[in-house]
């Protein structure tokens, strides 16, 4: 999931590419994993580092919406639910920011690139939660649509990011299994929480068709990324699964998809629904969504409030470091 | 309009007003009161903890809070789940926790602190941690088997939030000139609230008397041993005050209470009867 228009370099044909880039090429295109030792293309570890980041930083702003209904969860098994939810999502941080770390990028400047702007995040958490039928649409859709991205990602040509999304994914359909169960509790409750459950849905639908990113006709640096193995699948592939999934899962619900256009195509054996509204997405990912500011605003206060605690933990360690070598 | 009467004059010579905190209460009710102590205690900690989520200082950190909340989260519903059961009324747990108000929560009014900046919240978990760990290992060989139960399965947790919470004090306590100045205020600040855990009160009394739940008299020993060591290790000053607050475990709070329950509760009050 959660990696949008990931910029990649150029393409070149093999005839184009010096002996090592053709090597290289080959071994991806024999199915072998690249590790992080192994010879790579500047391009590749560039591209690679942008899009484990922006996965890595997705995770850990992504602790936001949802930490946003902790306090107020309705029951304490959700409470307990949804704490582990968000301790998974740091969690999937963690292993990513390590990967990135393989591709020789430390976890706090890729922070910085977070904070100052440079690096973005998926464009899914800079809607707002607003009702506890929120929680269980994130789960069921924003997850949802992550595993559809991620389970191919699995099979990706860089070794320990195949890797890390091997355990992600696991977390992950588990995620989406428990968001779902609270739609159905909402969508069989009383009148208010089915309403909660229309509501949530409504606002979630289009946002979470946007996590594919643009259409192909304007994703420009998927070709170089599809021929890395980095990207497995185009965004129109990817978003059509993901509505044919959906679908009938909202239908079980009881639940309206929120699109007039919305119909089953026998011909091409899924659904034809409208795309989202593109221009909305752009604006988003230029910072103007209704929680831009906010959700970045709130990692940056974490980060520069916690700049005392970073460096007293230093400090400690390196005076412990110094009495143990004068005491050697 | 009537006038009223003398302010000064006892409205009700039994003191039905106030619950008076000095007549040992029933078998069962002591057993009800201790639990909700617990119980509430713990909820009212997980509650503060779990308000951290996504802000810590440090990836590792979020990690470990969400899980400490988790752990918290976990045990309240173990012990509440017992309390509704012994006192025989038809609640359930979720319902001790959404549906009374302030005056009926028995939580230690230390947890009930905001959660201020790091240093305090980790200073809270700590004080807290060092009752909490020998609390349990004392509840472990409880008379009561359930209470026993629970108390080991919470035991294996609380360990290591004390290993961590401890670990953390001594680091940030003796790490920069910053950090040190941070630990001793929130130190200073929290100490006033850590006197009620460690004085028993008439339910305290009958509960150590029947065997179900230890002295806090002991307690108090293991805690001061345990918090002098780590406070030197850390560099840290204990403070000198020797006055206390107290009222928690009475159902007299603090006016943080009632913001947290309002937050908590919310869904449940204004969907009443609604499953989730």
């Amino acid at each position: 999931m959660y990696a949008q228009m990931v910029k990649s370099e150029g393409m070149k044909s093999l005839d184009e590419m010096s002996p090592e880039e053709r090597a290289f090429q080959e071994r991806i295109d024999r199915g072998e994993k690249i590790e992080p030792r192994d010879w790579m293309p500047e391009g590749y570890r560039k591209t690679l580092i942008r899009q484990i980041g922006q996965h890595a930083h997705s995770e850990i702003v992504g602790q936001l919406p949802e930490g946003n209904w902790i306090t107020r969860a309705p029951t304490l098994e959700r409470k307990a639910i949804l704490l582990a939810k968000v301790q998974d999502e740091a969690g999937h941080g963690l292993y990513l920011y390590c990967a990135a770390e393989t591709l020789g990028v430390s976890r706090d400047e890729l922070l910085e690139k977070l904070h100052s702007g440079k690096m973005k995040y998926s464009s899914i958490f800079n809607y707002p939660t607003l009702t506890w039928a929120d929680m269980g649409a994130v789960g069921w859709l924003v997850d949802g649509a992550a595993i559809m991205n991620q389970v191919p990602l699995q099979r990706t040509s860089y070794g320990p990011y195949s890797r890390a999304m091997i355990r992600i994914c696991k977390e992950e359909s588990f995620h989406q299994r428990q968001g779902y169960h609270i739609m159905m509790k909402l969508a069989r409750g009383t009148e208010a929480q089915k309403r909660m459950a229309q509501d949530a849905l409504n606002r979630f639908w289009y946002p979470s068709l946007m996590m594919f990113g643009p259409s192909d006709k304007d994703s420009v640096h998927s070709a170089q990324s599809m021929a890395w193995k980095i990207k497995m699948n185009t965004n129109d592939e990817l978003r059509q699964k993901f509505v044919d999934q959906t679908v009938p899962q909202a239908e079980y619900l009881g639940l309206t998809v929120p699109d007039e256009g919305l119909r089953w195509n026998d011909e091409k054996g899924g659904y034809d629904f409208t795309e989202p509204d593109w221009s909305e997405f752009f604006e988003v990912i230029k910072g103007n969504g209704p929680c831009n500011k906010e959700r970045l605003g709130a990692r940056v206060q974490a980060w520069e409030g916690g700049a005392w605690v970073r460096d007293g933990l230093m400090a400690h360690a390196k005076k412990h470091a110094a009495a143990k070598l004068a005491a050697e | 309009m009537p006038s009223l009467p003398d302010m000064m004059t006892k409205l009700d010579p039994s003191g039905a007003a106030g619950g008076s905190a000095s007549a040992a209460p029933a078998p069962a009710d002591a057993l009800f009161e201790a639990l909700l102590r617990l119980g509430d205690s713990t909820l009212i900690l997980g509650h503060r903890v779990s308000e951290w989520c996504g802000h810590a200082p440090v990836l590792e950190e979020d990690i470990a809070l969400a899980n400490t909340a988790l752990d918290l989260i976990g045990q309240t519903q173990l012990w509440l789940g017992l309390a509704a059961e012994v006192e025989g009324a038809g609640r359930s747990a979720d319902d001790l926790a959404y549906l009374r108000d302030a005056w009926d929560f028995r939580n230690l009014l230390l947890v009930e602190r905001p959660n201020g900046d790091f240093g305090a919240t980790l200073m809270r978990q700590f004080l807290f941690d060092a009752w909490h760990q020998p609390m349990l290992k004392g509840l472990e060989g409880s008379s009561d088997p359930r209470v026993a139960e629970i108390a080991a399965k919470a035991g294996r947790e609380v360990a290591y939030h004390l290993d961590r919470s401890a670990d953390l004090v001594i680091r940030l306590g003796d790490g920069t000139d910053e950090s040190h100045r941070r630990m001793q205020a929130a130190l200073d600040d929290l100490w006033p609230y850590t006197g009620e855990m460690l004085t028993p009160d008439a339910t305290d009394a009958a509960m150590a008397e029947a065997g179900v739940m230890p002295d806090l008299t002991a307690i108090a020993r293991d805690w001061h041993a345990l918090v002098g060591d780590v406070l030197a290790q850390a560099t840290l000053a204990r403070p000198d005050g020797s006055y206390m607050h107290k009222g928690g475990k009475q159902g007299t709070h603090t006016e943080h209470l009632g913001y947290i329950l309002a937050e908590m509760q919310f869904l449940q009050r204004a969907y009443p009867g609604a499953e989730w």
